[in-house]
């Protein structure tokens, strides 16, 4: 028995193939293969820190007159550091030591961050779930609801008609210029192009209180009323940028194989644009109007200079003040009154429980790259392939068909 | 710099180079050009031929709605600064450059200026940066170079999660909840190193056990803490953005000449995404200096300058619009929109800067290398 071998050898500059032909019994038997196995560490890093904790104990305990929860957890993280790299070092050495130490910060940062969230999370909602439990707060305005009045009395539905109202305007405006601006520096480019983008990038960092500033100077010092569409356009100025770059991020990943299909199939640009590029990065633009969305939900400083401040239900956003979720948790709380407060809390649950569902949504619509499919889309994909490759076998049959008969 | 490149080479040919240097552009305007290709017209010594994209009616419409899109973008930016400079002018054209130099609020008595607001907003900014850039790289390299595949997932949404909460949850927490929890971090920093003038807290005596710890409330440190936990996600998805782009060639030759992940990260991870690191931090920075309801929460105004970061008592730009906005006049207001003006002017010069320095590096857009 006989078996091909293709040996690649770079020899000088280019490399040659050579083909050696052997017989495999010539060849010597292979070794039994070695198991490779990474150390995981996880014997030192569970002695590291039972000592390290062992040692702040002794030392907040015993012997010096330390306390403070945070400064224990200080010191026992970084006695407990230095017993784990003690412990690596007996076995490994110092850049294996060095590599250990620095995933554990690494991953001690992650863990920061995610505490944080949580913290904040659970502080909110533990705050608000008073008033969270109540229905009427879900049906009702403040109105009736004074400094000291129970919690079934009042409730945020003006605010959630007002968030709801201020967010669909500014997602009228924002949607449509933001991705026919992020289509405009990807597929129609240029000098100026480039100058835009250079804005837009600083544009995202703007303050979006100068989005209110600046919708305060030209709405309502102009027409001397706070409404609904002056925080509506403060918050489109505020989440243009946003949108535009996540959009422009999202295009720039667009295969440009795929355009170039489309321009050899003779597509002009905007087909090209309209047929390619777009539908190809949908999940992507779903992803980015969500963020921008979830951004202009939150936003406090512009909807507070503009919108003004109500206790009253208004449902025109063209005429009187009107409230936003996020401006309603801000004045309650700022109140100082225990029930207030809690209403705010409760306010502010709300919308987390509102951006956390949005983000759930751009999760599962968006989060897969351009190009990717669901298993869903991939099946329906499939069959429409396997049609079409049906008609066209059909059509290259039927011919051949009819010449054998006359033959 | 792929891109310039072409650029270069293309313009150097006599090609077209109006239309347009995004990656994957370049085969389709040569594709479509009026008989393209054959040989080196200069081989024959005739000028150069100049190959024209043909633009039908269609295109010339997609071209011409997507630029007025562009414009509108522009107009927006540059109305945003015509209108706070026209608002301002009032009170610049009072103040001049004292405007600069004077440490009060006072519109009324004509008697304002930045000089004691601009460094707070500043110093908020830098303590929050502080925090947030270590735990921000932390994270990033964590999600990017470390984690399991599910966790990354699972991490990476968090991240993005938090970058979306609203910013007046992160100030009631950080007056409710951070606060009371973190003074005994300000009072260790104020007892040990309160010989460096920064982290002196006049009215405070470590030894007096009756001393209160009023005095270390509402500072620029804790203020700057809350909105370094805020920025810190914006930071850190933009970094791991860059960090995960690093060439997978690069990371398997330092791995393959025996680094250690730590090796890898710090000699081909790290130079690749330090332009990303640099602009995402100044970005942060941008983002901080102009955050309103989380500092506006937390501070107890003051007018004067104050270097004592952990002392009682701070202010920025955007709290001293919010705080003074609904009560001004006519010529308070037009004071305001001077500060409003002047943190405009920071923010765009810093984010200016970050730009420049993220399209100048290597990091960003050429992923395919």
């Amino acid at each position: 028995m006989t078996v091909t071998i293709v040996e690649s050898r770079p020899s000088g500059v280019d490399a040659t193939t050579t083909v050696v032909v052997r017989n495999i019994e010539d060849m010597p038997p292979a070794p039994p293969r070695r198991r490779v196995r990474a150390t995981t560490g996880a014997r030192e890093a569970v002695g590291g820190t039972v000592a390290g904790t062992s040692v702040a104990l002794l030392l907040f305990g015993r012997i010096a007159p330390f306390s403070g929860l945070i400064g224990f957890i200080v010191v026992a993280y970084l006695a407990s550091l230095a017993i784990y790299a003690t412990l690596v070092s007996l076995t490994d050495d110092a850049l294996a030591v060095r590599d250990r130490v620095v995933t554990v910060l690494l991953s001690t940062a992650a863990v920061l961050m995610g505490l944080a969230l949580v913290c904040v999370i659970v502080f909110t909602m533990w705050s608000g779930r008073k008033a969270l439990t109540h229905l009427n707060f879900y049906a009702q305005d403040l109105r009736k609801a004074g400094p000291r009045s129970g919690l079934n009395v009042g409730g945020i539905e003006h605010a959630l008609v007002g968030t709801l109202w201020m967010i669909s305007i500014s997602m009228a405006i924002t949607v449509p210029l933001g991705i026919a601006c992020a289509v405009f520096l990807n597929e129609v480019g240029g000098r100026f192009a480039r100058f835009v983008r250079t804005i837009v990038e600083a544009m995202v960092g703007l303050p979006s209180i100068i989005a209110g500033l600046f919708i305060f100077a030209t709405y309502v010092l102009i027409l001397h009323e706070h409404t609904g569409l002056a925080a509506a356009l403060a918050l489109s100025v505020d989440m243009l940028p946003i949108i535009i770059r996540s959009a422009d991020v999202v295009l720039r990943l667009v295969p440009g194989t795929l355009r170039e299909a489309s321009a050899a199939l003779g597509a002009p640009q905007w087909r090209t644009v309209r047929t390619v590029v777009l539908p190809t990065a949908r999940s992507g633009l779903a992803t980015a109007v969500i963020l921008g969305m979830a951004r202009g939900l939150g936003e406090t400083a512009p909807v507070l200079l503009t919108a003004g401040y109500t206790t009253f239900m208004n449902k025109s956003p063209l005429h009187g003040p009107m409230v936003s979720l996020p401006l309603v948790a801000y004045e309650l709380v700022k109140s100082g009154e225990p029930n207030l407060q809690a209403r705010g809390y409760a306010a502010a649950s709300v919308l987390l429980v509102l951006v956390l569902t949005l983000f759930v949504v751009a999760r599962i619509i968006g989060g897969r790259g351009p190009g990717k499919l669901s298993k869903a889309q991939a099946r329906r994909m499939q069959r429409r392939s396997t049609r079409d490759a049906n008609r066209i076998i059909s059509r290259y049959d039927a011919p051949a068909q009819a010449q054998g008969r006359s033959v | 710099m792929r891109q310039s490149r072409q650029a270069a080479l293309r313009a150097a040919l006599g090609w077209d180079v109006r239309g347009d240097p995004t990656p994957g552009d370049e085969p389709r305007q040569d594709v479509r050009a009026r008989g393209g290709g054959g040989a080196d017209p200069r081989a024959e010594g005739r000028p150069p031929r100049r190959p024209r994209a043909v633009i039908g009616p269609g295109d010339q419409i997609f071209r011409t709605g997507a630029r007025t899109a562009g414009m509108a973008v522009l107009a927006t930016t540059g109305a945003v600064g015509l209108f706070l400079f026209i608002r301002a002018f009032l009170a610049l054209r009072v103040e001049k450059f004292k405007f600069l130099t004077t440490q009060a609020w006072n519109p009324d008595i004509h008697r304002f200026g930045v000089a004691a607001i601009l460094p707070g907003t500043v110093f908020i900014a830098l303590v929050a940066v502080c925090l947030s850039t270590p735990l921000a790289v932390g994270t990033a390299l964590f999600i990017s170079e470390i984690a399991p595949p599910r966790v990354k997932q699972l991490l990476t949404s968090l991240v993005d999660l938090m970058f979306a909460i609203p910013s007046v949850v992160y100030g009631l927490w950080g007056l409710f909840f951070f606060q009371g929890h973190v003074i005994g971090v300000a009072r260790w920093i104020t007892t040990f190193f309160g010989w460096i003038p920064i982290f002196k807290v006049s009215g405070y005596n470590a030894h007096n056990p009756l001393g209160t710890a009023s005095v270390l409330t509402a500072s620029t440190f804790i203020a700057g803490l809350v909105v370094g936990l805020m920025i810190a996600p914006i930071q850190c998805s933009l970094m791991r953005e860059v960090f995960s782009q690093a060439p997978a060639g690069e990371r398997e030759g330092a791995l393959a000449l025996g680094a250690t992940r730590w090796g890898m990260i710090r000699t081909v991870v790290l130079p690749f995404g330090k332009g990303g690191m640099i602009g995402a931090t100044m970005l942060a920075l941008g983002r901080a200096l102009g955050e309103t309801v989380a500092v506006y929460l937390i501070i107890s105004p003051i007018f004067k300058l104050n270097i004592h970061i952990l002392q009682h008592g701070a202010i920025s730009v955007s709290s001293l619009i919010a705080l003074r906005y609904s009560e001004a006049s006519g010529f308070g207001l037009s004071a305001l929109f001077a500060a409003g003006l002047a943190l405009f002017a920071l923010t765009l010069a810093i984010n200016f800067g970050a730009a420049t320095v993220i399209s100048r590096s290597r990091s960003g857009a050429e992923s395919d290398v």
